[in-house]
C-alpha cells in the first residue's frame, strides 16, 4: 500500500506500523529526538508499535538528532563539530521557550515543527505534577525539560527555586535567570554571579541568562556555569541583537557553549546570531506569539542551521569597494598585461 | 415530565455550574426530566469566580478561526438567551451590553495592539481604532498615558452568580431536580446509564452529560482514555466596589451613570481586563496558571492585577478591595470546547469552555438539547467533537487500543 512519508509517496507492507514509517525515514533506531504525526496529529512514541498505517495516510517523521534522516536543514544544523551542552550531544541548536504560546496545541505544532530538543520551563509558572499540562506534551514528545527560574530578583530567590526544579524535574539543568527588574527583565550581574558560584558548588550544571557583557561572560564561565547565554535585546522584545559586536567578542573568548538568548524577533536574528559565532539560540516569544507558531518554529529552524552553515563556511570580508565575481583578465579578446 | 419516577431521567447532568444548568434548563424546556448532580453548591466553582464577559472581539486571535465563529453565534444568541431567562425565572441575570474598550498605554502596547485591530479587520469583526484622545472621551479615567484605543460596542457581560441563580430557578420552574451536596460515583453505561451517588443513591438516566469543568479531565468513574482532555488553568481575579455609593440600592434607581463611574464599560489592556457591575463593583482579571488543582489566591497575583489596573485605571486607588479568588478555567489543547458525544454510549460532554463558559453556555445549552432529541444541533459541533484530540493526547490509548486489536483480527 502507499503512504505519504515525509511528503513522498512511498510503499509500506499491508498493516504496516508508525514504528515501520519511522524505519523507513531512516530514523529508527535513536532514542530520543524524534516525533511522528499521522495526517497531522502527533502520535506518541508508546504507540508506534501498534498503530497501523491506512492507504493513503500522510505519515510526517521529523529529526532532530544529528544524522537522522535526509532533511537538508538538519544536516546543515549537524554539520561541523556537534553541537556539546553540560557533556551532552544535540542534534538541534535550536532551544525553545514554552511561554506565550496561546494553546497547548499550538505550542506542540511549533515544537514539532522547530526541531528542537531541549525546551524551557518556567517553574513559577507550571506544576510538574498536573496532568495534562506542558509538561506532559514535553514528555510526550520526547524533549528534555529545561527548567528555569524567571520571576526570580535575588540570588537567593534563584538559588531556592533551582533546588526545587532539582526535585520537581529531577534534573541538574537549569536555566538560570536573575531579574533586575521587571521593566526591562535584564539580568542583575552581580546576583546573578553569586547565584551561579552556589548552583554550581551544588553540582548544577548551570546556563545563565546574562547581560551581553564580554567581562561578565567570563566570570561566568570562571564560576563554572556550563554555557553562557547573553542576550540580544531585552526577553520578549523582539528588537534582535542590538549589539553584534559584543556577541561576537564573547564568542571568540568563550571556552564554553554561547546560546543567544532573548530578543530574537524574526529568523534572521536566529541567523545572525549563528553567523557571530553563537553555538545556539534560545528564543520564546518570537514564535509564541507569531500569528503562526509552527510557521515561524520552521523559519527559526532553517535560520539557526542557515546561520551555522554560513559561519562554517566562512564569509568573505567587507569591502568598500566592488569587486567583481568574474575576473576582469584572461577574458576573451583582451589584451593581456605584459608579464614580469 | 417524560417519567414520573423520582429516580428515573432523561437526562443526568453531573456538574451545576453554568454550563450544566443551562443544559438543564434547555434539556427541560424540550419536555426532557432532568437531574443535575452538583458535588458542592450549584454555581460554586469556576462559575462563581468569572467575570462573565461576553466578548468575542476580545478573544479572537490567531490560528482560531472555529472558536471566533462559535463566540460570535453564542454572542448573538444572548440578549434573546438573556431575556428568556429572565422572563421564565423571574432573576435578571445580569446581561448588560456594555462595550468594550482596549487600551494601550505605551508604545509597545500600541504595536500590539494594532496587530490585534487588523485581526479583528480580516474577521469582519466590529472593532473601531481610537486615538489617545477619543479613549479619554470615553473613559475620562484612563491612565494619562494612554496612547490609543480599540472600541468594540457590542461587547457585554453578564453576572455570572446572577446567572446561576437565574438558571437554577428556572430550572426549578420547570421541575427539574438539583442535587446539591451529590455527585456521581459510579456510572455503568448499558442503553443508557445506572449512576451510584456519593449519597449511595442509584439514579437510572438516558442519557448522562458530562459538564464538571475543569475537573471532567479526571474523572474517576471513567478510564483514564475516556477521560475528556480537560486541564484547569487557573486565574485569580479582585473585586472592587465604589465607596462613594457602596450599596446596591444606591444604584437601584440610578442606573449606570457612566460619568461616575470609574470606568462605564469593559476595559482591556496587555495584561488584564477591567468590568464593571451596574451595582458599582468592578472586577480585574485574571492571572493565567499551569499549576494543577491549586486555587490558593496568592500576593503576586493580587499584586499583579492591583498593579496593572492602577496603570490603567489610576482611580481604583479609591476603591474598597471586597474581593480576591482564584477559579480554574477548563482548559483544553486548543482551547475550544468539548461538545458532544463522549467515549461511552449515553454518555454526553460538555465542557473544556476554557475563557468562555459564560459567553458560549447559551450556544452549548442549544446544541445539547438538540442532540440529546435527537436533532441537527444549531451550529456545527464537528469542530468540537470531544474526541478530535484523540490522536495526539498522552495518557489516551484509545488509538493504540485500535490499532491492537486491528492487528489480532
Amino acid at each position: 500500500m502507499r503512504i505519504e512519508l515525509n511528503g513522498a509517496e512511498t510503499e509500506v507492507p499491508e498493516r504496516a506500523t508508525v514504528a515501520a514509517a519511522v524505519e523507513a525515514a531512516g530514523a529508527g533506531g535513536a532514542e530520543r529526538g524524534i516525533a511522528v504525526a499521522l495526517d497531522g496529529e502527533v502520535v506518541p512514541r508508546g504507540e508506534w508499535e501498534v498503530t497501523e498505517l491506512a492507504e493513503g495516510q500522510s505519515v510526517e517523521v521529523v529529526v532532530a538528532i544529528q544524522g537522522g534522516a535526509d532533511d537538508p536543514v538538519d544536516a546543515g544544523a549537524a554539520a561541523g563539530e556537534p553541537f556539546e551542552l553540560g557533556g551532552r550531544r544535540w542534534g538541534s541548536r535550536l532551544i525553545v521557550g514554552t511561554g506565550g504560546f496561546r494553546s497547548l496545541a499550538q505550542m506542540e505544532r511549533a515544537l514539532i515543527a522547530s526541531g528542537t530538543e531541549i525546551v524551557t520551563v518556567a517553574l513559577r509558572r507550571v506544576d510538574p505534577g498536573a496532568e495534562g499540562s506542558v509538561l506532559e506534551l514535553i514528555d510526550r514528545l520526547g524533549l528534555f525539560a529545561l527548567p528555569n527560574t524567571a520571576g526570580c530578583y535575588t540570588a537567593r530567590d534563584a538559588v531556592r527555586t533551582a533546588r526545587l526544579a532539582r526535585e520537581a524535574f529531577e534534573t541538574e539543568w537549569v536555566k538560570l535567570e536573575v531579574i533586575g527588574d521587571d521593566r526591562t527583565l535584564m539580568p542583575d550581574a552581580v546576583e546573578l554571579v553569586g547565584a551561579a558560584e552556589t548552583l554550581v558548588g551544588e553540582g548544577f550544571t548551570v546556563l545563565p541568562y546574562t547581560n551581553d557583557d564580554p567581562i561578565l561572560a567570563r566570570r561566568l564561565e570562571d564560576a563554572g556555569c556550563a554555557a553562557v547565554m547573553p542576550l540580544g535585546s531585552p526577553i520578549g522584545s523582539g528588537m534582535g541583537i542590538r549589539n553584534p559586536y559584543n556577541i561576537q567578542i564573547i564568542t571568540e573568548r568563550a571556552q564554553l557553549p554561547v546560546i543567544l538568548d532573548a530578543g530574537v524577533g524574526t529568523a534572521s536574528d536566529a541567523a545572525l546570531a549563528m553567523e557571530l559565532g553563537c553555538d545556539a539560540v534560545l528564543l520564546a516569544s518570537s514564535v509564541s506569539r507569531a500569528e503562526d507558531p509552527a510557521g515561524m518554529a520552521v523559519a527559526m529552524r532553517h535560520a539557526v542551521a542557515a546561520g551555522h552553515a554560513a559561519r562554517l563556511a566562512g564569509r568573505i570580508p567587507r569591502r568598500l569597494h566592488a569587486e567583481a565575481s568574474t575576473p576582469m583578465v584572461g577574458r576573451p579578446g583582451e589584451v593581456r598585461p605584459p608579464s614580469s | 415530565m417524560a417519567t414520573q419516577d423520582e429516580d428515573r431521567f432523561d437526562v443526568l447532568i453531573a456538574g451545576g455550574g453554568v454550563i450544566g444548568l443551562a443544559c438543564a434548563w434547555r434539556a427541560l424546556q424540550r419536555g426532557l426530566s432532568v437531574c443535575v448532580l452538583e458535588r458542592d453548591r450549584a454555581g460554586s466553582g469556576a462559575s462563581d469566580v468569572a467575570a462573565g464577559m461576553l466578548a468575542p472581539v476580545g478573544e479572537a486571535s490567531w490560528g482560531e478561526e472555529g472558536l471566533i465563529g462559535l463566540n460570535l453565534a453564542a454572542h448573538r444568541l444572548w440578549p434573546e438567551f438573556a431575556a428568556e431567562l429572565e422572563a421564565e425565572s423571574g432573576v435578571d441575570p445580569g446581561f448588560w451590553q456594555v462595550g468594550a474598550l482596549h487600551v494601550a498605554l505605551d508604545r509597545d502596547e500600541t504595536e500590539e495592539l494594532q496587530r490585534r485591530h487588523r485581526l479583528h479587520r480580516e474577521h469582519g469583526l466590529d472593532s473601531e481604532w481610537l486615538d489617545a484622545a477619543a479613549c479619554r472621551e470615553l473613559e475620562p479615567g484612563l491612565a494619562p498615558s494612554v496612547a490609543a484605543g480599540v472600541l468594540a460596542p457590542h461587547e457585554a457581560v453578564a453576572d455570572p452568580r446572577s446567572l446561576c441563580a437565574a438558571l437554577l430557578a428556572a430550572v426549578a420552574e420547570r421541575g427539574g431536580v438539583v442535587d446539591e451536596g451529590s455527585e456521581v460515583a459510579s456510572a455503568e453505561f448499558d442503553r443508557g446509564v445506572t449512576v451510584r451517588t456519593s449519597g449511595e443513591r442509584e439514579l437510572r438516566g438516558g442519557t448522562l452529560l458530562l459538564a464538571t469543568g475543569s475537573d471532567a479531565g479526571r474523572t474517576p468513574w471513567l478510564e483514564p482514555a475516556e477521560r475528556p482532555p480537560v486541564r484547569p488553568v487557573k486565574g485569580e481575579i479582585v473585586t472592587l466596589r465604589e465607596r462613594r455609593r457602596a450599596r446596591p440600592e444606591d444604584f437601584a434607581g440610578a442606573g449606570p451613570d457612566r460619568r461616575e463611574r470609574v470606568c462605564s464599560r469593559i476595559v482591556v489592556g496587555d495584561r488584564l481586563y477591567i468590568v464593571p457591575r451596574p451595582d458599582g463593583r468592578l472586577l480585574i482579571g485574571a492571572t493565567v496558571e499551569e499549576l494543577g488543582f491549586d486555587t490558593t489566591v496568592t500576593a503576586g497575583g493580587v499584586h499583579e492585577l492591583l498593579r496593572e489596573g492602577y496603570r490603567t485605571l489610576p482611580d481604583i486607588a479609591e476603591m474598597e478591595l471586597v474581593e480576591v479568588r482564584a477559579g480554574l478555567r477548563p482548559g483544553t489543547p486548543d482551547n475550544s470546547p468539548l461538545i458532544g458525544q463522549g467515549a461511552r454510549e449515553g454518555l454526553m460532554i460538555a465542557t473544556g469552555h476554557y475563557r468562555n463558559g459564560v459567553l458560549q453556555a447559551p450556544a452549548t445549552a442549544a446544541a445539547v438539547a438538540a442532540l440529546l432529541v435527537g436533532e441537527e444541533p444549531p451550529f456545527e459541533t464537528e469542530p468540537f467533537r470531544p474526541d478530535r484530540h484523540r490522536a495526539s493526547m498522552g495518557g489516551d490509548s484509545s488509538r493504540a487500543a485500535a490499532g491492537a486489536r486491528g492487528g489480532t483480527r
